[in-house]
Formats: structure tokens, C-alpha cells, sequence
């Protein structure tokens, strides 16, 4: 994507020669991209290019992890979510994400989990209301709305996402990350779950990881194609509007890669 | 005679040599458990005649009178053991905490040493130690310097299980709670606290259970009293110590007491341990489901 | 080449985790503390009597309070005979113990034999006290010293008077006490040892039980020691269990039936009546050397355990 046609769109979260380290492996380059405002933006590569990596640099995840690096900048609304008084809580709460594997907490009820991280001081049938609205949201409000109070581990692995979807939800960020939300499930949930996708853009600016084509043709607005080069540092090839990447692709490596040559 | 003859009979005499062994074996694991059923039984047997109303409740008589009890005992072991435990979580968790969140380096490494060498040295040392650090300077005994030496002893175990229980919560869950928003004090306190419970629960059944019988240190530490002691402040009854005190004594009616108690502290341990088996059992099958 | 230049990320940054952190940490250093300071004091509080003795109160023998004059060498020899002891009978029968439970007992067995000896470890030091000085030792005095004195009364090992109470009793009770110690681990030691090594022994014609002794036990032999070494270090700090039998004799006497003392039961018997400082400084040091010594042989011990097991 060219810088003219980057500005004309409005950017809510971007990036700046962003490079990430696990210890001394850097496992992404270099990365600059954009995100447009309520649009689904998918990043597909093959596996192990760095994808998750670089999804969990864009809300200070990645950090967490032992000896894990960042370098470059991330703005969210022009700020740098780096920067040095920048509180990482307070950007994760405005950046939601949802997990590969549905990571539901375990010791809380179905209810406790979606609320966990919702607004503060709400009074019962606040709460409650703010529950059903994240769970109907999620698509998953008719399944669960009978046993609010039992616990998530109950529910199939499409429920338990879609909870997951539905806690992040409830939070009220203005970035939802996913990383391979259906990977880990069945066709049907999938389906519902790519639904579900589509209708929380007009909502949110949605960051989603897959490694499934076909999938980032049905959901996105715009794809992002990632490649790890000889040393093993995940880059980024190109970036552009879905329908145009997915049939006159800009690099040949993309061409490779979404025709099945390699990957 | 032929060789294949030789050789038949030197295998059935490797035979018979293999189920000698098995025999042997088997023998030697029937011994083992045979202990444990010989001392409980006899402890049962001897103990529970003992046992009764006034013996659960009623105070030590002195020497030549007949009855009394080991009330105050029980009493000062619970208090014992609940100030010792109030001690111990804190620290324990906390350094179980410590080990899980940043333990990689030089010094988890050698905060997990110290606690291995703590699990090794002999309890009458910690006596020594709550001896010196809460008796000595005072200048009196105390309850809490035995709650002190227990505490010690309740450490190694709550430290290593701790570390391990929250270690065994899964990254994503934690990473899941981290991602909302949430503070590390949160994510710890809220969510991977509460999932690695039953298994730190389980740890501190065993912590008392093994505290419970637990005697040298208390000889100079709760070292004992006659009466109704509620202050930790002041040396009190401890159950184990009055087992051990009436047991060394030669008056047949102690004894007989000392058969009781020990029957009480043998119940008290075997219903813990047997507890924090099942509190186990029970969260592994939580896991799985 | 030159070091990238990270952005060193802090993970603990709002007040709450700041706060958080600092608890955590505080509690990990007053742990550290705690253990530190169990040295510093056992040192402290052995000091005047390490400047009064000097290192020969480890080889002196006398142990007399009247005097002030005490030696260690009686309480020591007490504690390595009883360890001993233990840990011979216990190796023994724990080591055979575990080769059945682990190879030759069909699980309805197994499981339960295995869960009565684990409770074993269960028992109060002090039962196994009282159990030893009303069942064990009349026992000793009326059927085994008489036994083996009929054998072998001539050795100085089992000479002399069987007062029931004395170092042989002490180290039964001990092997008793560690038995499962040693049962438990190395049971989990050979389990570990791969099934190949099994099959490819009885592929060759092995019995169960040679493969068991010949290519098993010899897999799996430093963890078992471990195991043994582990026992060893409960067996010489154990005290309440070993004051109760072994008749609390500061004398160094050759045969087995004797009564004699050990470095933890001399403590429990004299600390609360000790008088002169420097008699309570001698104790402490006992003290000092028990601490020492179990460092010592347990760090053998599981350095020998997580060799094999890998750490974790
Ligand atoms: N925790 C980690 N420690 C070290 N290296 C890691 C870690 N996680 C991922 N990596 C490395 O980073 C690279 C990118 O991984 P990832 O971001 O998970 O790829 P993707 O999601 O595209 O499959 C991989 O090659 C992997 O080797
Ligand atoms: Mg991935």
C-alpha cells in the first residue's frame, strides 16, 4: 500500500519499523503497516513467519513472555503505545485480543468471565445487562443464557471462543486482535465464528492472524502477507485491499504463496 | 549326559531362582506395609481404651491421681499450628509466586536451593533456631516461638508446590487475563491463584500434617504447661509433647494416656494426608474434565 | 557485530504491580532471611563453646556438665551406628520392596501396598517412639538379644547386657521411619528405566528376575542410592523417636546392645535443663554439626536423585 493511499484512510493503530526478539532471535523485521479504522485486516503467511509474534507486539503481550523484545514503534491513534509512561495495562484494555486456543479462566463462571474486565461500579442488573449485551454480541447470549452461573469449561471449543470473544468484548476496546480464533475448531463453529467477524467490524478495528486463504478472502477488508526471509526474521511482503491481493498480487512471493507453490 | 539335558536344568534353576527373588521381594514389600499395620494397630488397640469424654477435655491430673486428660494439648496444638500457618502461607506463597513469575537466573536458583536445604535440616535444629531468635532473648517459652520452628517446617514444602501449582496453570490462561488489562497482581491474585488452589490446599494439608506429630522442637520452645493456655505469648500443652512426656514416665496410668494420644495424633495425620490425597485426586479429574 | 539496541521492557509498571512486586519480592527476601539466619544462629550460638574446644570436640569423648567439659565423639559415633543400621535393613528391604512394586506386582496389588507404605511416612515421630520403647524393645530384650547372643554373644558387637533399649533398637526404629523414603523413590527411579532395556533382557532369555537384578538395578543404581542417601540424612537428624530407645548413654561401647546417645537426642534430653552457658553452647553446636552434616548428604542425595530423573 502505497503512502498516499495510507492516508487517505483513517488509521487507528500503525506500526513503525517494528522488529521483535525471543532473547537474541529476532523473529520479526522491520515491519510498517497500517490498520484502517473498522476494518478487518488479516495477516496470512505460512506457518512460523511470525505472525502471532508480531500480533502480540501491537498490544504489549509479547512482553510478557521471558526475555521477549521490542523494537520500533507501535502508535495507536498517533501515540507511540511504547513510549516510556506509557502503562501497558491501560493499552491492552483499549486493544483487546482473542487467543489461538479458547483460554477461558477456568476458576471463574461463565457470567464472572465474560464481566472480568468490564466497566467498574456498575450496579447487579448493569453488570448483567453489560454480560448479555458482550454474550449476544459473540453470538453466543442464546446458548449460555441458562447457565450464566456454571463454568466455561462445560462449553464445546467454539462456545468457549466465542466467550473468549464475548470477555474481550465486554471490555469495550477499539482494537480486537485475533490470533487464528478458529483454528483449534470444527468447520460449523468456524462458520460461526467468521460470522461473527464480519458483524464486530462495525464496531471494532479488527487485527486478524490466519493461515487459511480462503478464510482471509471471506472475512477481510485488507490482507497482509508475512514471510520469513533466509535468516528466519518474519517480514512483511505486501500489504492491500483483499480483493485485489488475493488476484493481481503485487510481489511474486505472494503470487507463490496464494497460488499453493510453496508454504 | 547331553548338553540340551544340562541346559534344561540350568534354566529350571534360573526358574527357581527367579521366583526365590520374587518371593523375597514380594516379602520385603508385605514387610514394609506390615509395619504400618502393626504400629497402627497397636496403637488402636492400646490407644483406644483411653479414649474417652473427659480425655478429649479435661486437664492433665497430677501424678497419683487418676483420670484427666489431654484438652489443653489439643487446644495448644491447634493454636500452634494455626499461628504457624498463618505464617508460613504468606511467605510461602509469596516466594512461590516469586519462583514461578521471574524464575529463571542466579537467585531463584538459589532461593530454590536454600529451600531444598531447609527441607533437609533436622527439626530439633529449627528448634534451636526459634530457641534462640524467640526464646533466649525474651527469656521465657512460647507458643509462638513453637509456631515460629513450625513454620520453618512448613516452608520447603509450601515454597516447592506453590512454585509448581502456579507453574502448572497455563501460560495462556495468565497471558488470557494480562491481555484484558488486567495488573500482574490481578492476573496472579484473580485468576491463576484461584486455578492452582486445590494443588497449594493439598500442600498445606500435607505442611500440617507433617508439623502435627512434629515433637523436638517443641521441647524448648511451647516446652508445655498444666493449664488452660490461650496466650501464644506463654508456654502451652502441645499434644505431641505430652505423648512423648508420658511416655518416657514411669507411671503406668500416663502411659496408658500416651497410647491415647498417640491414637489421636496418628487419626489427626492419616485423616490429612488422606485428605490431601483426595483434594488432589479431585483436582486432577477437575483438570481433565 | 554490533548489539542491536533492545528496548529492555519493564513488565511491572502501574503502581498496583509496582506494589505487587515489591510483596513479592519481600517475602521471597525474608525467606531467604529465614534460612540464612538458621545458620547465622546455630554459628552464633556455638561460638563460645567452638572458641572453648576448639575442633576437638569432635574426637573428644567426654561429655560431662559438672565439669564443663564436653566432646562430641559419643553422640557422633550414636548417630553413624543408628544411621547405619537404618540404612542397611532399610536399603534392603526398601530397594526389593520397590523392584516388586514397580516390576512383578499386578496393579491391584501394587497400588495399595504402595499406598500403605507412603503412609508410613505419615506416622508421628513420636508413635514410632512410643510404639518402639513398649513393643520393640521388650521385644529386642526378650527374643533377639537372647537369640543372637546364643550365635554370636562371643563378637563384641552383640555382647554385654540387652537392655532392650540401646543402638541396635534405635536403628530397627530408624530403618522403619526411612523405609519408605526409600521404597518411594526408587520405585519412581526404576519405573523410569525404559522398556526397551527390559525387553531387549528378556529378548535375550533373561528370567523376570535377572533382568530385574542384572539389567534394572544396575540401570537405575544411582538414583536408588540417592534415594538411600536421602533415608540416611532423615535417619541422622530424626530425634524424638530415637531419644525414646536408644537409652541416652554418652558412652562409645562396641556391641550393638548398648545403650548409647546421638547429636539430636542428646539435645532434646539436656537443652532445657542445661545450666552453664557454655553447656547450652555445646548442644548448639551439636546442633551446628547435625545442620551441617544433613546439608551435606542431602544435597548428595538429590544432586544423584535429579541426575536421573532430570531436574524440574
Ligand atoms: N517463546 C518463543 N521463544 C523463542 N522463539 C519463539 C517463541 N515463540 C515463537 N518463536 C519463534 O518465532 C518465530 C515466529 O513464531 P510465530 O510468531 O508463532 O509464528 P506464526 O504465528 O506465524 O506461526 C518462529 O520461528 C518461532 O521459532
Ligand atoms: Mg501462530
Amino acid at each position: 500500500m502505497s503512502a498516499a493511499v495510507a492516508a487517505e484512510r483513517d488509521e487507528l493503530l500503525a506500526t513503525d519499523e517494528l522488529s521483535a526478539y525471543y532473547g537474541d532471535r529476532k523473529a520479526v523485521g522491520d515491519v510498517s503497516i497500517a490498520f484502517t479504522r473498522k476494518a478487518v485486516t488479516a495477516l496470512i503467511g505460512p506457518s512460523g513467519c511470525g505472525k502471532t509474534t508480531f500480533l502480540r507486539c501491537l498490544n504489549r503481550i509479547h512482553e510478557v513472555g521471558f526475555d521477549a523484545r521490542v523494537e520500533g514503534r507501535v502508535l495507536l491513534d498517533g501515540q507511540d503505545i511504547y513510549a516510556g509512561a506509557v502503562d501497558p495495562m491501560a493499552i491492552r484494555r483499549r486493544i483487546g485480543m482473542v487467543f489461538q486456543r479458547p483460554n477461558p479462566f477456568p476458576t471463574l463462571s461463565i457470567l464472572d468471565n465474560t464481566l472480568v474486565c468490564a466497566a467498574r461500579g456498575l450496579n447487579r442488573r448493569q453488570r448483567f445487562d453489560c454480560a448479555e449485551r458482550a454474550l449476544r454480541a459473540a453470538a453466543l447470549w442464546d446458548e449460555v443464557k441458562d447457565k450464566l452461573r456454571s463454568s466455561p469449561l462445560r462449553l464445546s471449543g467454539g462456545q468457549q471462543q466465542r466467550l473468549c470473544i464475548a470477555r474481550a468484548v465486554a471490555a469495550e476496546p477499539e482494537v480486537l486482535l485475533m490470533d487464528e480464533p478458529t483454528a483449534s475448531l470444527d468447520p460449523i463453529a468456524t462458520a460461526v465464528i467468521e460470522e461473527l467477524m464480519a458483524r464486530l467490524a462495525d464496531e471494532f478495528t479488527i487485527v486478524a492472524v490466519t493461515h487459511n486463504m480462503q478464510q482471509a478472502a471471506r472475512v477481510s477488508d485488507v490482507t497482509a502477507f508475512m514471510l520469513a526471509d533466509e535468516a528466519g526474521v518474519g517480514r512483511l511482503v505486501e500489504v492491500d485491499d483483499t480483493a485485489r491481493l488475493f488476484t493481481k498480487p503485487g510481489d511474486h512471493r505472494t503470487e507463490d504463496y496464494i497460488t499453493g507453490r510453496f508454504g | 549326559m547331553t548338553v540340551a539335558a544340562l541346559g534344561q536344568r540350568r534354566l529350571r534353576r534360573r526358574r527357581v531362582y527367579g521366583s526365590l527373588g520374587t518371593a523375597l521381594a514380594l516379602l520385603c514389600a508385605l514387610l514394609a506395609a506390615g509395619a504400618l499395620l502393626a504400629i497402627l494397630g497397636y496403637v488402636i488397640v492400646q490407644g483406644a481404651g483411653a479414649i474417652n469424654w473427659s480425655f478429649l477435655t479435661a486437664l492433665p491430673h497430677p501424678v497419683g491421681v487418676p483420670g484427666g486428660g489431654v484438652g489443653n494439648g489439643i487446644l495448644g496444638t491447634v493454636i500452634i499450628i494455626a499461628i504457624a500457618t498463618a505464617m508460613a502461607v504468606p511467605i510461602g506463597l509469596l516466594t512461590g509466586i516469586y519462583l514461578a513469575l521471574f524464575g529463571r537466573g542466579v537467585i531463584p536458583e538459589a532461593l530454590r536451593f536454600l529451600s531444598d536445604v531447609l527441607s533437609g535440616v533436622p527439626s530439633i535444629a529449627i528448634g534451636l533456631f526459634a530457641y534462640a531468635v524467640l526464646v533466649a532473648p525474651l527469656k521465657h517459652f512460647s507458643a509462638v516461638s513453637a509456631s515460629f520452628a513450625f513454620m520453618m517446617l512448613m516452608l520447603p514444602l509450601l515454597v516447592r508446590t506453590s512454585e509448581q501449582a502456579i507453574r502448572s496453570v497455563p501460560q495462556t490462561v495468565r497471558e488470557g487475563a494480562l491481555a484484558l488489562g488486567m495488573s500482574n497482581l490481578r492476573a496472579t491474585v484473580g485468576i491463576v491463584l484461584p486455578t492452582a488452589r486445590p494443588a497449594i490446599i493439598t500442600a498445606l494439608l500435607l505442611a500440617i500434617a507433617r508439623v502435627t506429630g512434629e515433637t523436638a522442637p517443641l521441647l524448648f520452645t511451647a516446652f508445655g504447661s498444666q493449664f488452660w493456655e490461650t496466650n501464644p505469648n506463654n508456654p502451652m500443652a502441645v499434644l505431641a509433647l505430652q505423648v512423648f512426656t508420658y511416655a518416657i514416665s514411669p507411671y503406668p496410668n500416663w502411659q496408658a494416656q500416651a497410647w491415647g494420644g498417640a491414637l489421636l495424633l496418628i487419626v489427626a495425620v492419616l485423616v490429612l494426608s488422606l485428605g490431601a490425597r483426595l483434594m488432589l485426586r479431585r483436582a486432577m479429574q477437575g483438570l481433565e474434565s | 557485530m554490533v548489539q542491536p539496541r533492545f528496548r529492555r521492557v519493564a513488565r511491572f509498571v502501574s503502581p498496583a504491580d509496582r506494589g505487587f512486586a515489591a510483596v513479592v519480592y519481600g517475602g521471597s527476601i525474608l525467606f531467604a532471611l529465614l534460612i540464612i539466619g538458621l545458620f547465622i544462629e546455630l554459628v552464633l550460638g556455638s561460638w563460645p563453646s567452638i572458641a572453648a574446644f576448639g575442633p576437638s570436640f569432635i574426637w573428644k569423648s567426654s561429655w560431662d556438665p559438672i565439669t564443663s567439659n564436653f566432646g562430641a565423639l559419643p553422640m557422633i559415633y550414636g548417630t553413624v551406628v543408628t544411621s547405619l543400621i537404618a540404612i542397611v535393613l532399610a536399603a534392603v528391604i526398601g530397594i526389593m520392596a520397590a523392584v516388586f512394586l514397580a516390576d512383578f506386582a499386578p496393579r491391584w496389588l501394587s497400588a495399595p501396598l504402595s499406598f500403605l507404605i507412603e503412609l508410613l511416612a505419615a506416622v508421628p515421630s513420636v508413635v514410632y517412639g512410643l510404639w518402639g520403647l513398649f513393643v520393640l524393645a521388650p521385644f529386642v530384650r526378650t527374643a533377639i538379644g537372647p537369640a543372637v547372643q546364643k550365635v554370636l554373644g562371643w563378637t563384641p558387637l552383640f555382647s554385654g547386657p540387652v537392655y532392650g533399649v540401646g543402638l541396635l533398637t534405635a536403628g530397627i526404629i530408624l530403618a522403619l521411619m526411612i523405609v519408605p523414603t526409600v521404597t518411594a523413590i526408587s520405585r519412581d527411579v526404576v519405573a523410569a528405566i525404559s522398556r526397551d532395556l527390559r525387553e531387549a533382557s528378556m529378548a535375550l532369555g533373561a528370567t523376570k528376575w535377572e533382568t530385574a537384578t542384572r539389567v534394572v538395578l544396575p540401570a537405575a543404581r544411582v538414583g536408588i542410592f540417592g534415594s538411600c542417601v536421602l533415608g540416611l540424612g532423615r535417619a541422622l537428624g530424626e530425634t524424638i523417636a530415637v531419644t525414646m530407645v536408644i537409652g541416652n548413654r554418652p558412652e562409645i561401647s562396641a556391641s550393638l546392645f548398648a545403650p548409647s546417645y546421638t547429636l539430636a537426642s542428646v539435645i532434646a534430653n539436656e537443652f532445657t535443663e542445661a545450666t552453664t552457658s557454655i553447656y547450652i553452647s555445646a548442644l548448639i553446636e551439636l546442633g551446628l554439626i547435625l545442620f551441617v552434616v544433613s546439608i551435606v548428604v542431602n544435597a548428595l542425595a538429590r544432586l544423584m536423585i535429579w541426575s536421573v530423573r532430570g531436574s524440574t
